[in-house]
């Protein structure tokens, strides 16, 4: 098996995923406690606007990608803070938005989009050195703003209201999370495409979330679980000829539903002990 | 009155300090005024109790004094600042409990969090807030469970976590959000006698639905529903009460008529 490795674009595909996993493992244990899955997916897919726009101005589309995508997050998050637009109608509302904007953008350029499915459904046998790059830069700015702010995003997490009246800035500190979840989707793009980010931004977390009880510790084990799931799904991709993202998605989503069913069974054996 | 507390304050410098004053306050959500010309000054180690119905406003008010709630009309100082600014100087128990049990974080954590926003970025929690968050979590008899994860206790437990980190600030004012509405009655007692304690180093409110809850530990009584009817005392009018609950009420005092909780 560890043959397929040979191949530079297979390893590549690797250094990816663990790439991948570092940035869906830490930012996704807080889209799942804090219940910003919605948000998240909005987003991801508001963010295909970005590519369309790099398509239009004929630039490789990840320079589209990333201002658009933290502008999405700024003004789902502003409006959803600061109005009285109910917050999913906001984000339902520039989810679609930005989709639309992306198609106008994609169908103003001159000539064929021809990799347009690889960004919407992530083609990591296609993953550059260059791309590469940019995802490292992208994972050291999630570690080092998740490590100056760990407290403040756990209390904010944990009881925003309570967090503002000790005096933390929160509105300002929920923007900067929700472009860490903007950046996320930027380095899973090439893995999973930014249709899909959503399942590694939540499985993996979700998992690790029903056997720990402690943030870092769920980070530790939801980056690990993301480079299991990855690595098993593209091997499996590789073995099958099927396209990798989907078979990664599959993968994890698995291997949810396994580690319920193991905590389930687990709990009804408890149950009985005690009686 | 005001006037002449304030007048005395000046004159006299062991008078005690005001520390909350409310003056003509409204709030209304779209149109729909919640809150009615609030005028109430609350000082230094008074315990206030205000009682009134659900919807009558009560978190709305403790959300002004906060800060979180911005009044349309009206005045409103915290130890002679904005809501905003002092907030340093109160301490928050709300209502709600958790809405995630599963919610990775302990005992310990929660507490800590109250230490939090004094600009304190990039660093760890130094030796004072650790020492800070140990006494408050013996005060409220919770050390014990301080590795735990916050969700495993039962919800009494949980809002003694939650005074605990209310307290750690060394608030100078103290707000509780119907704190009794998940404690068994044999604690009730045990949590007036915190109160009572801390009643040395802050004032207090207290706002709660339930008539009953309000003990003989408070100083003061207050009713709300839209409008505030306060006497600056523990005595209140059957009037008072119907005009606050809107319909005739059986009292409540034992034993005295027309005046509410004096004896027990």
């Amino acid at each position: 098996m560890m043959d397929i490795f040979q191949y530079e674009f297979m390893r590549n595909a690797l250094l990816a995923i663990l790439l991948a996993s570092i940035a869906c493992g830490i930012v996704g244990v807080y889209v799942v406690v804090k219940r910003i899955v919605f948000i998240s997916g909005g987003i991801a897919h508001a963010s295909f606007g970005g590519i369309g726009l790099g398509y239009f101005l004929g630039i490789n589309p990840i320079w589209g990608l990333i201002p658009f995508s933290i502008t999405s997050a700024l003004v789902m998050g502003l409006i959803s803070k600061r109005t009285k637009i109910p917050e999913d109608t906001a984000i339902g509302i520039l989810w679609a938005l930005g989709v639309s904007l992306g198609i106008i953008f994609i169908g103003l350029s001159p000539g064929y989009a021809p990799d347009l499915f690889s960004y919407l459904f992530g083609n990591i046998l296609t993953v550059t050195s260059a791309d590469l790059m940019v995802m490292l830069v992208l994972d050291l700015v999630i570690i080092k703003v998740v490590f100056l702010f760990y407290k403040e995003f756990l209390a904010l997490s944990f009881d925003d209201e309570f967090a503002t009246v000790v005096g933390i800035p929160t509105e300002k500190l929920y923007l900067l999370l929700l472009c860490l979840i903007a950046l996320t989707v930027v380095v899973l793009m090439r893995v999973v495409g930014i249709i899909l980010v959503i399942a590694l931004l939540t499985i993996p977390a979700a998992i690790s979330k029903q056997f720990t009880a402690n943030l870092k510790k769920m980070m530790f084990i939801s980056v690990l679980l993301s480079a299991i799931f990855g690595i098993m799904g593209l091997v499996l991709s590789y073995q099958f000829n099927l396209a990798s993202g989907a078979t990664i998605v599959m993968v994890s989503g698995i291997g949810f539903m396994l580690s319920w069913l193991y905590k389930y069974k687990y709990k009804k054996c408890k149950i009985q002990v005690n009686r | 009155m005001n006037l002449d507390n304030k007048n005395q304050k000046n004159k006299n410098q062991e008078t005690i300090i005001e520390v909350i004053n409310l003056k003509n306050v409204w709030v209304d959500y779209d149109d729909i005024v919640v809150l009615e010309d609030i005028n109430l000054s609350i000082y230094q180690h008074e315990f206030l109790g205000i009682i009134g119905p659900n919807g009558g406003g009560k978190t709305t008010l403790l959300k002004v004094v906060l800060g979180l709630v911005q009044p349309s009309k009206g005045e409103v100082n915290i130890l002679g600042v904005k809501p905003e600014e002092g907030r340093g100087y109160v301490g928050y128990v709300p209502q709600h409990c958790l809405f995630d049990r599963g919610f990775p974080i302990s005992v310990w954590e929660v507490v800590l969090t109250g230490r939090l926003g004094k600009g304190k970025y990039y660093k760890a929690y130094n030796k004072v807030d650790k020492q800070k968050a140990q006494d408050v979590l013996d005060l409220v008899g919770m050390s014990e469970f301080k590795g735990k994860q916050i969700g495993k206790l039962s919800e009494g437990q949980q809002k003694r976590v939650f005074i605990a980190r209310a307290l750690v600030t060394d608030p100078k004012i103290l707000l509780l959000d119907e704190p009794l509405a998940s404690i068994d009655t044999p604690l009730q007692t045990e949590f007036y006698e915190i109160l009572d304690k801390l009643k040395e180093k802050m004032a207090i409110i207290l706002v709660t639905h339930d008539l009953s809850a309000v003990s003989v530990y408070v100083d003061k009584i207050a009713c709300l529903n839209r409008r505030l009817f306060y006497h600056n005392s523990k005595e209140i009018s059957v009037k008072d009460l119907e005009e606050t609950y809107r319909c005739p009420v059986d009292l409540i005092a034992h034993g005295i008529p027309h005046r509410v909780l004096k004896k027990h």
